[in-house]
Formats: C-alpha cells, sequence, structure tokens
C-alpha cells in the first residue's frame, strides 16, 4: 500500500475518533433539529421514534441477553390496548396511562417469561409465538374490550403534563415521544454498561460458565425480559396515544417479525442499531410497499436473506468492518 | 476433639444412566485445605462424579454434603454461592470478552454486583482491583485486554483457573487444568496449584502422573464407579490392585515414582 | 355420543394433517439442528401444485397430490444444498432470521402467481359423500385423511427403526460426529432427509387443503401450529410428534366446538401447560439428565 493513501486513511481516523463524542449525540441534534426544519413531518417522525423505542426494547434481549423471540409484539400489543381501554374509561393523562401500560406490560412478560425462559431454542420460540397468538385471539375474541378486529377507535387523551395538547398537528406527540424515546435510550445505556448488562452479556456468551460462577442464569434473564417487556409496552403506549388508534395488528406475528428485522437491519447488539434500521426500514417500505403489498413481502424476504448470508451484522456491522479496515489501512 | 466436618462429602452417591452404574455407593469425603487428588483409568466415572458434586447431574441416589449442609438437590449456582469453585476439562470462557472482563464476570458475581443497574461496570474500583490481583496472580496482566478467543490455549487454560479463584471458594475441583499443555509448560499450573492458599480445598483429577504425585498429599482411586482404594501418594504407588487396575498388567505409560 | 365420536374423528383427522406436515420439521431440526420456521412453505406449495394440477389441468386428486410431492421434494432437496447448508453453523439468531426471510419470499411469489384469495378446491366425487362408521355418519375425505395419516405413521415408523437409512438418520440425530467418523456421508443425509421430510410436508399440505386453506400467508398463519407438534412431541423423533399432533388436533377440535367464543385460547393455554410439565417435549430425545 502506498504512503499516501496510508497517510490520509490515518487522517481520516483520527478525524473520526475526535468527532466520536459529537457523533454520538448527532442523531439527537438531529431530531431536536428537525422539529424546528421539518413541519408536516411530524407524524411520520413520531412513529420512528416509537419504533426505535420498541427495537431497542428488543435488543436488551436479541442483542445482549441473547434471547431470540419472535412475540415482542405481545409486550408492546399489551401495553397500546391498557393505554386505549383506561383512556376509554376516563384516565387520559399520558404519563399516567403510559405507567399503567408498562406494568401492565412487565406483569405479561413476568407470566409469559417465567415459563418462556425454562425452554430454550426452539420450544422458546414457539412459546413467543404461542403468546402473542394467544393475546390476538384474545384481544379478537373480547370486542367489547379490545374493539375486535376493528381496533380501538378514538381514543383520546389529555394533554401531556397537564399542558401540551396532543393534538392533530402532531407537535407535541414529536417532542413527547422524543422525550420518551431519549429517556429510555439513557436508560438502557446505562444498563448495558452496569455489572447485570455485563452479567447478561456473559449469559449470552457462555450459560453454562456463568451458572458455574453462581449466577442463576433464569433469573437474569427473567430480570431482562420483564425490563425489556415493560419498554415494549411504552412503546405501544406511546403509540396508542399518538395515533389515538389500537389496531389488532399491533399483537401479531408480523409486527414481532418486522421489529426484528429492523433491528437486524441496523445491527444488533449496539443499542444505536436500532437508530439507524428502523428509519431505513421505514422509508423503505414506504417506499416499496407503495404499488403492491406483495411486491414488499419480496423485497423484506431478499433482504433478510441477504443480510444473514452476506451481512449478519447489518449496517453498523459493515461500517464496523470498513472502520477496522480503514485503521488498518492506516499502519500500526 | 470434635472431628472436622469434611468440606464436601457424598453419601452412598449413585448415578445411574438408564441401566448403566456410572457411579455406585459412592462415599467420599474432602476435608478443609486437604490437597486431594482423584485418579482412574479412562470410564472409571471421574467426570460424572465432579459433575454430581457440583450440581450439574441430580444423584439418582445418595446424598452431597457441602460444609455439614445438603446440597443433593441443590443448583449447580447455588453451590456455587456457597464456596464450591471448579475448573472445566474443556475450557468454558467468554470467547469474545477480553480476559479482564472475564474476570470481571466472576468477581461481579461473586461480590453481588450483577444486580446493580446503573453504575458503570467497570467503574467499581474495589472490585476492578480484585481483578488486576488476580491477572497478575495467574500471570495475564500483559494479556488482559485481549479477547480470549485470540489468546493461546496455554493461557485460557490459566484464565479457566482464574475464573475458579475469583469465586473465593473455599473447595475447589480441578478437572484436568493441564489437559492439552505441552508437558514443558505444566509446571505454570503446579506452581499456580501450589500456590493457593491453605485453607481452601482442592480436588484435582488429572491422568498427569506426575503432576498428581507432585502435588497431592492423598490420593482417591476411582474404578468402574466405586472407589477402590485411598491413600498417600507413596501408598497408591505401591498399591497391587491400583498398578493393576489403572497401569496394566505390563506398566506402560508413565513410570509411577513416589 | 354422536358427538363425541365425530369430535374425535374430526380431530383425528386434523392431527393427522399437522402430524404429517410436522413430522419432517421434527426429523430435519432433531438432524441438522437448523430452525427452519419455513417449512409451512413446502406444505403450502403441495397445496397449490395440487390444486393448480387439478384445476387447470384436470388431473385427477391422488395423481396430482403424488406429483406435487415428488416436485416438492426435488425442490426441498436443492433449496437444502443451496441454501441451507450454508448456514448450519450459525446462530439460532441467523437461522431464524433467514428461514423468515424464505418465508416472505415464499408468500411474495404464492401471492403474484395465485392471488390472495384461498384455492377452491374441488375432492374427487369419491371422497365427497358420508360414510357410516360404528353407527355415525362421517366425512369419507376425513376417513381418508386418517387413513393416510394411519399409513404414514407406520410407513415411516419401519424406515425408522427397521432400515438402514432409518438407523443412519437415528446416529446421526443422536451424535453428528460419531455418525461421520463412522462413514456416514451426513451431508448426502441432510439433503436426503429434508428432501423427504418437504414432500411429505407437501402430501399433508395437499391432501389437508381442506382443513387448512390453501393462502398465501399459509407459512406465516399455521407455522405456530407445527412449531407446537414439534415442540411438545420432542426433536428428532417420529412417535412424539404423532401422539403431540393427535392432542393438539384432538384438543382444538373438542374446545372450537364446546366454546366457540373462545376460539384457539385454551389450545394455547393447553400448551403451556404441557410445557410446563415436559420442556423438553412429551417424548424427549435427550439424555436423561437433571
Amino acid at each position: 500500500m502506498n504512503p499516501s493513501s496510508a497517510s490520509s486513511a490515518r487522517v481520516l481516523v483520527a478525524a473520526l475518533r475526535a468527532s466520536s463524542g459529537p457523533l454520538q449525540a448527532a442523531p439527537w441534534l438531529a431530531a431536536a433539529a428537525g422539529f424546528f426544519l421539518f413541519p408536516g413531518y411530524e407524524p411520520l417522525a413520531t412513529q420512528i421514534f416509537v419504533m426505535i423505542l420498541f427495537a431497542m426494547s428488543l435488543d436488551l434481549l436479541v442483542g445482549y441477553a441473547g434471547i431470540v423471540t419472535l412475540g415482542h409484539a405481545a409486550l408492546f400489543g399489551c401495553g397500546a390496548y391498557t393505554a386505549g381501554i383506561l383512556a376509554l374509561h376516563g384516565m387520559t393523562d399520558p404519563i399516567a396511562t403510559a405507567l399503567c401500560a408498562m406494568a401492565a406490560a412487565a406483569a405479561v412478560g413476568l407470566l409469559s417469561g417465567s415459563l418462556m425462559l425454562k425452554t430454550k431454542g426452539l420450544a422458546l420460540l414457539m412459546l413467543s409465538l404461542a403468546t402473542t397468538e394467544l393475546l390476538h385471539e384474545i384481544a379478537n375474541k373480547a370486542a367489547f374490550w379490545t374493539g375486535g378486529a376493528d381496533g380501538l377507535q378514538g381514543i383520546s387523551f389529555g394533554p401531556v403534563l397537564g399542558e401540551f395538547a396532543l393534538d392533530f398537528r402532531g407537535r407535541t406527540a414529536y417532542v413527547y415521544s422524543l422525550a420518551a424515546l431519549f429517556i429510555v435510550y439513557l436508560f438502557l445505556r446505562a444498563l448495558i454498561n452496569s455489572p447485570f448488562g455485563w452479567s447478561l452479556r456473559g449469559i449470552r456468551e457462555n450459560d453454562a460458565r456463568m451458572r458455574a460462577l453462581g449466577c442463576s442464569v433464569f433469573s437474569r434473564r427473567l430480570a431482562a425480559y420483564v425490563i425489556a417487556s415493560a419498554l415494549a409496552g411504552l412503546a405501544g403506549a406511546l403509540q396508542a396515544q399518538t395515533t389515538q388508534f389500537v389496531a389488532l395488528d399491533s399483537l401479531s406475528f408480523e409486527l414481532s417479525g418486522n421489529v426484528l428485522i429492523m433491528l437486524i437491519l441496523g445491527g444488533s447488539g449496539r443499542l444505536t442499531g436500532a437508530l439507524i434500521g428502523v428509519p431505513v426500514f421505514m422509508f423503505a417500505q414506504d417506499a416499496l410497499a407503495k404499488q403492491d403489498p406483495a411486491n414488499w413481502y419480496l423485497w423484506q424476504g431478499l433482504i433478510l436473506i441477504g443480510l444473514t448470508l452476506f451481512a449478519p451484522g447489518g449496517i453498523l456491522g459493515i461500517c464496523s468492518r470498513a472502520w477496522r479496515a480503514l485503521q488498518r489501512r492506516g499502519g500500526p | 476433639m470434635t472431628a472436622p466436618i469434611p468440606c464436601i462429602e457424598t453419601v452412598k452417591l449413585t448415578r445411574l444412566f438408564g441401566q448403566v452404574r456410572v457411579t455406585g455407593d459412592v462415599d467420599f469425603a474432602l476435608y478443609p485445605g486437604e490437597r486431594r487428588a482423584l485418579i482412574g483409568p479412562n470410564g472409571a466415572g471421574k467426570t460424572t462424579l465432579v459433575n454430581l458434586l457440583c450440581g450439574r447431574l441430580k444423584p439418582s441416589s445418595g446424598r452431597i454434603n457441602l460444609n455439614g449442609v445438603d446440597v443433593s438437590h441443590m443448583s449447580e449456582a447455588r453451590r456455587c454461592q456457597l464456596g464450591l469453585g471448579r475448573t472445566f476439562q474443556i475450557t468454558s470462557l467468554f470467547p469474545k470478552l477480553t480476559v479482564r472482563q472475564n474476570l470481571f464476570l466472576a468477581v461481579s458475581e461473586h461480590e453481588g454486583l450483577a444486580w446493580r443497574l446503573f453504575r458503570p461496570a467497570f467503574g467499581h474500583s474495589r472490585q476492578m482491583q480484585r481483578v488486576d490481583e488476580l491477572l497478575h496472580r495467574i500471570g495475564l496482566a500483559d494479556a488482559a485486554e485481549i479477547p480470549v478467543s485470540e489468546l493461546a490455549y496455554g493461557r485460557q487454560r490459566l484464565l479457566e483457573i482464574g475464573l475458579a479463584l475469583a469465586l473465593r471458594p473455599r473447595i475447589i475441583l480441578f478437572d484436568e487444568p493441564a489437559a492439552g499443555i505441552p508437558t514443558a509448560e505444566r509446571h505454570v499450573i503446579l506452581r499456580i496449584l501450589a500456590s493457593i492458599p491453605k485453607d481452601i480445598a482442592i480436588l484435582l483429577i488429572d491422568h498427569d502422573m506426575d503432576l498428581v504425585f507432585k502435588f497431592a498429599e492423598k490420593i482417591t482411586v476411582l474404578v468402574q464407579g466405586g472407589i477402590l482404594v485411598e491413600g498417600t501418594p507413596k501408598e497408591i504407588a505401591a498399591d497391587e490392585r491400583v498398578r493393576k487396575v489403572y497401569l496394566g498388567e505390563g506398566t506402560h505409560g508413565r513410570h509411577v515414582t513416589a | 355420543m354422536t358427538t363425541v365420536v365425530t369430535i374425535l374423528f374430526f380431530g383425528v383427522a386434523y392431527g393427522m394433517i399437522l402430524y404429517l406436515i410436522s413430522v419432517g420439521l421434527s426429523v430435519t431440526m432433531g438432524l441438522m439442528g437448523f430452525i427452519n420456521l419455513a417449512h409451512g412453505v413446502f406444505a403450502m406449495l403441495g397445496g397449490y401444485v395440487t390444486v393448480t394440477l387439478m384445476n387447470r389441468l384436470g388431473v385427477p386428486f391422488f395423481p396430482s397430490l403424488a406429483a406435487a410431492c415428488a416436485a416438492v421434494t426435488v425442490l426441498g432437496f436443492v433449496l437444502e444444498r443451496g441454501l441451507y447448508a450454508r448456514l448450519y453453523g450459525r446462530s439460532e439468531l441467523d437461522q431464524v432470521l433467514f428461514s423468515m426471510g424464505l418465508i416472505f419470499v415464499a408468500v411474495a411469489i404464492a401471492r403474484m402467481v395465485w392471488g390472495p384469495l384461498a384455492q377452491p378446491i374441488q375432492l374427487p366425487d369419491y371422497l365427497k359423500g358420508q360414510t357410516d362408521v360404528l353407527g355415525v355418519s362421517l366425512p369419507a375425505y376425513r376417513i381418508t385423511l386418517v387413513a393416510f395419516g394411519a399409513v404414514v405413521v407406520g410407513g415411516l415408523w419401519l424406515v425408522f427403526d427397521r432400515t438402514l437409512f432409518g438407523a443412519r438418520i437415528r446416529a446421526a440425530v443422536d451424535n453428528h460426529d460419531m455418525a461421520e467418523a463412522i462413514g456416514i456421508d451426513t451431508s448426502r443425509l441432510f439433503a436426503v432427509t429434508f428432501g423427504l421430510g418437504t414432500g411429505l410436508a407437501a402430501l399433508g399440505g395437499g391432501l389437508g387443503a381442506d382443513v387448512l386453506a390453501i393462502v398465501p400467508s399459509y407459512p406465516l398463519l399455521y407455522i405456530v401450529y407445527f412449531l407446537i407438534v414439534v415442540a411438545v412431541g420432542g426433536l428428532g423423533s417420529i412417535k412424539g410428534p404423532f401422539i403431540a399432533a393427535l392432542f393438539i388436533g384432538l384438543a382444538d377440535t373438542a374446545c372450537k366446538y364446546a366454546v366457540p367464543e373462545a376460539g384457539a385460547i385454551f389450545v394455547f393455554l393447553l400448551v403451556y401447560i404441557l410445557l410446563l410439565w415436559r420442556p423438553n417435549g412429551i417424548i424427549s430425545r435427550s439424555r436423561a439428565d437433571g
């Protein structure tokens, strides 16, 4: 390799390293700026924030604890329906209903997780699917409470913090969901770097070893599962609050699959993967599903197959490899 | 003067796999501070016994006591918390994590840190100090930031031992700690074994007779799931039955010196 | 009494279909350790090909079925060698994602080729009527399902327990490395077994076209049930899933009859209880370990 390319690589590496602090803050600054710069896009952006929160909660399970689940939608839908049903029956404060939704989802997570996590592999996957199907069936049949196949329509919530109305313009919803996302991000980041978070990594790497270190693997995983469930429930509640509607397919295999794809597209095990995967997925979906929904399925499938065969680390994985290659080019 | 309580003992311990009696009616006792070795020909059931002791396998009948407490149906993790540590014959580490991170996980579990959800893991200075001490103890201080998967096999075996030591156990079961290490380097393992404080009981399972006879104060010989004989290295070396069963009639293999 | 017999019968027939489709999944999962969520795709294709041959080309029912099975077996063989084999050592997550990708592609293609509606199936006349069995009038079609299922179970048991091929499969399920060491060509075994497993699924899909409707979202709709049969029955066995499938078929039919408003809820609750009791499946092939 010639000296000039090596030295330009070195300069690039140094520049990226120096800006890594600001780089981390960049997405949040961009989101904050978007509020002022792109009026009219609030509803789409809010949807993206909610999905990122949902995907991050999944990352805790899939990327850190090593629990592969296709049933995360069960907790999302649980939170959504809880918030919606409470609003229809008089409790309209967004934050209060969000907290109740988190509690409900955590409870469901505790119940289903206690059984699911006693199994592994196929049985665990199957139970995660079965939980979602079970809740889906219940929501479908208990139409009196849930609106059945039509979903919960026309739910309205009170103003956030008593001040900011969740109006059709969506400005409050934007700030509200972005704030929630940011807080959850900080929470998860602290959790990931705590001894608890590291023990989850240990369990993912070698659970037999963790047992031999005195770790009660089951309860540790269950704790992670309950936390992830509560956060998924929060995402569901936010969606109900910002769209004023809860669809039956918030309890579907399809949603579980989609959020998993969004996460993997960005790269799991990095927390920030969700920040990238979700917008990319949603823009792709918007662009490709326009002509024909079947078309979108085809693309989704091909992307998934392509990802697993060629880029298992997702977009961030590709960036990571490129970064390492760049560092090597810059010389020792 | 009351008899000392064994730190680990089994009472008529039996384990069946289908019809096969892999462990049969074993009465075994290890006392605090003892340096014991467990030997036996292949298929004698040594690994099964170790797995029974540490809780990986449940007994078909009989009891296991840890410091007088019946742990026969306790989980592996629980026994570990009660002071039982072990190393694995086939290296069982956290391959993508660094040596330091591996040790930290062990220290974190032992010190009950693992339920702390918020403070950064590596900001716990006291625990990080312990990790540094362990790194020096097992001689891996220079490799602290290297991922385990990139570590030489011999050094991985040292880390195996380090993880067990991190738990400050009262008993350590060493399952073939020198497995796969060239003879010339085995003295490093022996040195670490020798440096373990006298209040910790050690049960060493190994095929390397040199290591066994240099290390053990007392040897237990296991044959076909049952204890054949127990005694000092000198007694075992002289025992006819041991020679026959273990070393074969022609005494090929390592020549045993007491 | 008639009701009980009818429920029993319908339940068994349904169970047979589930078994036919899921047994291939159980064996290949036990054999290759590969989590293949896309198994339903092969059942769906069996259904589509059968129905297309019958409706477009006027081929009679059983020959269509046979052709569909043959076609899907070949497809399965090819996919295994070409795609699945690349992912054998990979993590569970990668396998799940890959098989999900296959599902999406198959669903999309099915919708593009055959449209979104359920395929109408015209059973041959001799299967349309009712026959009297033990004083109860039962549909000939479902009697055929039960008969087929029984024959297949018997045949599979024979192959597994009595032939060299079956012995090789059992050996490789038990201990892959050892099987290789004694000279079993595991890659070829995988490919052939996978092909046969998918062929059986196609049989189940085509035969059961009236029980599990042939729609493009077939693999998504019914995957839970196939997974339940395999998880409850135990991986790598042919007897476990049989019991599990019958049980699920009976339970689902009985519950839907007794409490139609509750739908599938009871079956899922039952599955939870079953797995609480036996996390490794009813007939587990794993070592007797604590």
